[in-house]
């Protein structure tokens, strides 16, 4: 077999002088990375098991504990880096393809960082959102082109289903099974108190979870799991998923150990089956057929709600995106190649894709130039961290943001990017009973509120700022964006002006 | 007005006043205390004699808990209960006119009749503060003190004198020592310990008679001794309800509202006898906490309200030297034990409920047990398996958890 | 009156409400020195079965409407006053008769002789009970809430 020993990634730093043998590290670590030794009264620890979650050190009492990079690594140079190094000792070991979690890590431009939000000096007054109104409510779904009149004369509703949002910020597919019931259960109440929407993804929703149901988003997937006429016809709107920002091109697969009990049940596949979705719809291969589902969809809802489809961010995302506008979508939902997952092969994850921020401001100009930009909304995900990242992308162009890493911080993740273990200490990416538990929907579901609450006020002090009193003002507002340390190109496919100009 | 009156000053009294109190805010209390005492617990004076505890601490209550509750306290002694004028007839003179009255008189001690006892000048009973302080100015260093009887008091006052008497000797006629709670093994280990501590037991042996300084024992032995205490047992004080025509059997007879056989007379504390709950048939279970839940039962009784106490169990925490002994309910049934080195814990199952306990050594939340007797809590409804090798909330269900421990929501 | 009120589906059975007790009961400003190296006698107790999935909960003074220990506390040394039933440490003797009464198991001893029990941390300056303040996961809250007394 040869040596397979890869030093440990992290050291686990114990504070003896510090350390009261409380145990807590040990009863909350599910990697069993702590023990303690009844002889020396001391704790023990094996690192070659930690992952970094931070769970131990986030209980530890007498903040005895701390996880640190080990220093101790392969011999580099600028190609071959450590990491690099050791995947490949462990396909050598393994013959595997290497998996990973959570989003792409590797240092590829983060175009939001590289964009600057304007504001209003002496010739326009900027706006204090405390003391005047701020409108951060929006509506996504198809725009009628022109107001109709009746023969009375009198105004006609001949507006699509449309989602109304609080402000425009969502949160994006994670499936039960990949996430826990808990952490659904957070997202469902924090969404329906804050008069946004969660997203079931692929894994089908829980019978408790149908109160939710006015802001649910419940998606149909490749391997349409869990779904049924009343799961259609409990959310607001149905999203189809053609693609994922972390893995595009490849479908997915939920191990048979997490289908277990109510997750086989909702996803109506038997216990412990693989659940494997294939990597494209099997009834999907142009947009004409992406046009059936879509209508499909509709006809199963009778035209109540709008319809969202789900893609990758792409190389031909602006045509793409064109294709899906005509397909009778209402909304169109863009994942960058930043975006989580559960669990991907860690290739994909970290080489397929583009940036969020250039596909949206490619497609936002498309459906513009070809007069189609009003009968889509345009949602863009794939790493939006902050409230700034959300007002750059409004003024890029989109209608609202998806959120999901951001909210599974909120819920205690600490992007270990071990969730395909399904031994997530935090209670999130878990089926364990003793896991999920960790995650009291009550406190999840307040820190979610929070976490928007507090991106709220950021979003109206940014767009008083501006001079702007309302998110509908801003969007595709790029004006009010400038770049900075980027190419002429870049500058150009965005849109925007370079800072100074 | 109202007018109810006490007969009694310990703590069955305070309960009552607390009874009538929590009903009747403005009624008078006159509370009859015999010894010249505010009411106090009788178990602490051993705890006096190793000078853990002082007169001051042992009231049971402050002093100012009897004004704030506007309770006459008269030091005196009731001679008699009339029920057919509603009066008690005073020791000092006068009579005191009732709507209700408490018979909490407790206990006197037994003293056997043994010949020569009357020329033993050293000798002491161990029940009353009096007899703490007597007991306490007679000891000195060396003197060597006999206990005639190895019971709860014989015992609790041996571990008491420890350490300040040259030799403590206990004997009793029965064979073992606490025989009124603790069967043979749970005796021995109880006895061994205070035999670690110096104390040496006579059983199966006791005091036959007197004469000075030397006590000769039934199986002709003769014990040289300077103090003698007499411990043989106590008996109910039930004359003042058998005058007044109350039923009385070794206690006085009450029901579950603690009322006596006569109208407007009733009884709580060591001087009743009532059902036991744990199975066990009428007896009298002279112990402390039953003489404040029956003392404050009857008062609210007498103060026209509605309390009801049923379930009286006999159970005994006792304890010397660090070891515990904690026991309750009637030994009958079927025995599980549970033994391990210097502990000792039996369980006694009768038809589907826990009838009794004795937990020597390990007694760590030993009332989760008592409350299965008190309770009677059916055993196939909790995991009576875990909770015998460990008492734990876990064994019951969680719908009894969410009742009980937050019972208060 | 502030209650405890436990969540036993939000136990996780990690003990930090023991450590939190010893910790706020102990005097010492300090955690590591309160309780390192030190055998702690905390006033709440976690239940678990030892096993991964089995329930656990932590058990500590309901302070009963009725309370029985305080009624059958042969020295006195337990009251209840207002809302909280609190111990008398120079009072106590350590006769346990309240261990042999308490239903839920929740009075403890030190090794001391004098028993033990949660007070709600009115007296010892942790403000609020320290068991809940310190729960990670809301599985003990503190509540305020009008009781009768009995």
């Amino acid at each position: 077999m040869g040596v397979e020993f890869i030093y440990p990634e992290f050291e686990v730093v114990r504070n003896s002088s510090r350390c009261i043998a409380c145990r807590v590290c040990e009863r909350q670590c599910s990697n069993g990375v702590h023990t303690y030794d009844p002889d020396g009264g001391v704790m023990l620890s094996d690192e070659s098991k930690c992952v970094n979650c931070q769970r131990c050190v986030s209980l530890c009492p007498t903040r005895a504990l701390k996880i640190v990079k080990s220093d101790c690594v392969p011999r580099e140079n600028a190609n071959w880096q450590a990491d690099t190094i050791k995947e490949i000792y462990k396909q050598a070991n393994s013959g595997g393809v290497l998996l990973s979690s959570m989003g792409n890590p590797k240092p590829l431009p983060v175009y939001w960082d590289r964009i600057l939000i304007n504001a209003s000096q002496v010739t326009n007054p900027s706006i204090d959102p405390l003391r005047e109104p701020m409108e951060t409510r929006v509506f996504l779904g198809k725009k009628p082109r022109k107001i109709e009149r009746g023969e009375d004369g009198r105004l006609r509703n001949n507006l699509t289903p449309q989602l109304e949002l609080s402000m425009p910020v969502m949160f994006s597919a994670m499936s039960y099974g990949s996430i826990s019931y808990n952490a659904h259960k957070s997202l469902a109440e924090a969404a329906t108190e804050l008069g946004i929407y969660y997203n079931t993804g692929e894994g089908g929703l829980h019978e408790d979870f149908y109160v939710y149901g006015p802001n649910t988003i419940v998606q149909v997937a490749s391997g349409r799991f869990g779904v049924h006429a009343d799961y259609l016809g409990a959310g607001a709107a149905i999203e189809i998923k053609m693609g994922q920002g972390a893995k595009p091109g490849i479908g997915g697969h939920l191990p048979g150990t997490k289908i277990v009990g109510d997750v086989s049940r909702t996803r109506m596949i038997p216990e412990g089956s693989d659940a494997i979705s294939p990597a494209p719809h099997h009834d999907i291969y142009s947009i004409e057929d992406l046009r059936q589902l879509v209508y499909s969809l509709k006809e199963a809802t009778q035209y109540k709600k709008p319809v969202i489809v789900k893609v990758a961010a792409v190389h031909n995302i602006a045509a793409i995106a064109s294709g899906i506008a005509r397909s009778g979508a209402d909304i169109i939902a863009i994942d960058g190649f930043r975006g989580g997952t559960g669990a991907a092969p860690t290739r994909i994850r970290d080489n397929v894709g583009i940036p969020i921020e250039l596909a949206l401001a490619a497609c936002d100009t498309r459906l513009r130039e070809e007069g189609i930009r009003n009968d889509v909304s345009l949602v863009v995900g794939g790493s939006i961290r902050s409230a700034s990242d959300v007002v750059k992308a409004i003024a890029l162009g989109a209608d609202a943001c998806y959120i999901a890493t951001a909210a599974l911080l909120a819920l205690g993740c600490h992007l270990c990017r071990t969730c395909h273990t399904g031994l997530c200490n935090w209670g999130i990416a878990t089926q364990r009973p003793e896991l999920v538990k960790r995650l009291n929907p009550e406190i999840g579901k307040t820190r979610l509120v929070n976490l928007m609450t507090a991106w709220r006020h950021e979003i109206k002090e940014l767009l008083g700022g501006m001079g702007i009193n309302s998110i509908e003002t801003l969007r595709g507002n790029r004006l009010m964006l400038r770049g900075v340390n980027m190419t002429e190109k870049e500058l150009e496919i965005l849109g925007i002006s370079h800072a100074g100009e | 007005m109202k007018t109810y009156v006490i007969i009694g000053g310990g703590v069955a009294a305070v309960g009552c006043v607390e009874g009538i109190r929590s009903v009747d805010k403005g009624a008078r209390i006159v509370l009859i205390a015999g010894e010249g005492r505010l009411p106090y617990c009788r178990p602490l004076i051993s705890y006096y004699l190793e000078g853990k505890t002082d007169f001051e601490k042992m009231k049971y209550r402050p002093e100012d808990f009897y004004t704030e509750n506007s309770v006459e306290v008269v030091y005196d002694t009731a001679v008699s209960v009339d029920p057919a004028s509603r009066t008690v007839a005073l020791g000092g003179g006068g009579t005191v006119k009732y709507d209700a009255v408490c018979l909490a008189t407790g206990s006197r001690p037994f003293v056997p009749p043994i010949p020569g006892l009357e020329n033993v000048t050293r000798k002491f009973g161990f029940m009353t503060e009096e007899d703490a302080i007597a007991l306490d100015g007679a000891i000195y260093p060396g003197c060597r003190v006999l206990i005639v009887g190895a019971g709860l008091i014989g015992l609790k006052c041996a571990e008491g004198l420890c350490g300040r008497a040259g030799s403590i000797t206990v004997c009793d006629l029965a064979p073992r020592v606490l025989s009124s709670i603790l069967d043979g093994t749970a005796s021995s280990l109880m006895q061994a310990c205070l035999e670690e501590h110096g104390v040496r037991f006579m059983l199966g042996d006791t005091a036959e008679s007197f004469l000075p300084g030397v006590a000769r024992m039934k199986s002709g032995v003769d014990v040289a001794f300077d103090v003698l205490v007499l411990a043989v047992g106590v008996r109910a004080n039930v004359s003042l309800a058998k005058d007044a025509g109350c039923e009385v059997g070794r206690g006085i007879a009450v029901d579950t509202h603690m009322r006596t056989t006569v109208a407007g007379i009733y009884a709580a504390g060591d001087c009743v006898e009532a059902e036991d709950a744990s199975g066990g048939g009428r007896r009298v279970m002279a112990i402390m906490p039953n003489a404040v839940i029956g003392g404050r039962c009857a008062g609210v009784n007498m103060a026209g309200g509605d309390g009801t106490f049923d379930s009286a169990v006999p159970m005994n925490a006792i304890g010397f030297f660090g070891l515990h002994a904690l026991t309750a309910g009637t030994y009958e049934g079927e025995l599980y034990e549970e033994k391990g080195e210097r502990t000792l814990r039996r369980f006694y199952v009768k038809d589907g409920y826990l009838s009794g306990f004795m937990l020597i050594g390990a007694v760590d939340r030993a009332g989760i047990y008592t409350s299965l007797i008190r309770n009677r809590i059916p055993l196939d409804t909790v995991d009576f398996e875990a909770l015998r090798k460990a008492p734990s909330m876990r064994g019951f269900s969680s719908e009894y958890r969410r009742e009980h421990m937050e019972g208060w929501k | 009156m502030k209650r405890v009120t436990v969540h036993e589906e939000w136990c996780l059975g990690c003990h930090l409400c023991e450590y939190n007790c010893a910790y706020a009961n102990s005097g010492i400003p300090d955690m590591v020195k309160a309780l390192k190296g030190k055998r702690i006698f905390p006033r709440i107790k976690v239940e678990d079965g030892g096993t991964p999935g089995s329930v656990t909960f932590a058990v500590s003074c309901r302070h009963c409407p009725d309370p029985i220990c305080v009624k059958s506390c042969i020295s006195g040394a337990l009251s209840k006053r207002g809302g909280a039933v609190t111990v008398d440490r120079s009072k106590c003797v350590g006769c346990y008769t309240c261990i042999l009464v308490c239903p839920f198991g929740a009075i403890s001893t030190d090794g001391d002789g004098a028993v033990l029990k949660c007070e709600l941390c009115l007296s010892n300056g942790a403000g609020t009970p320290a068991c809940a303040a310190g729960c990670p996961n809301g599985a003990l809250t503190v509540e305020d809430i009008d009781i009768p007394e009995g």
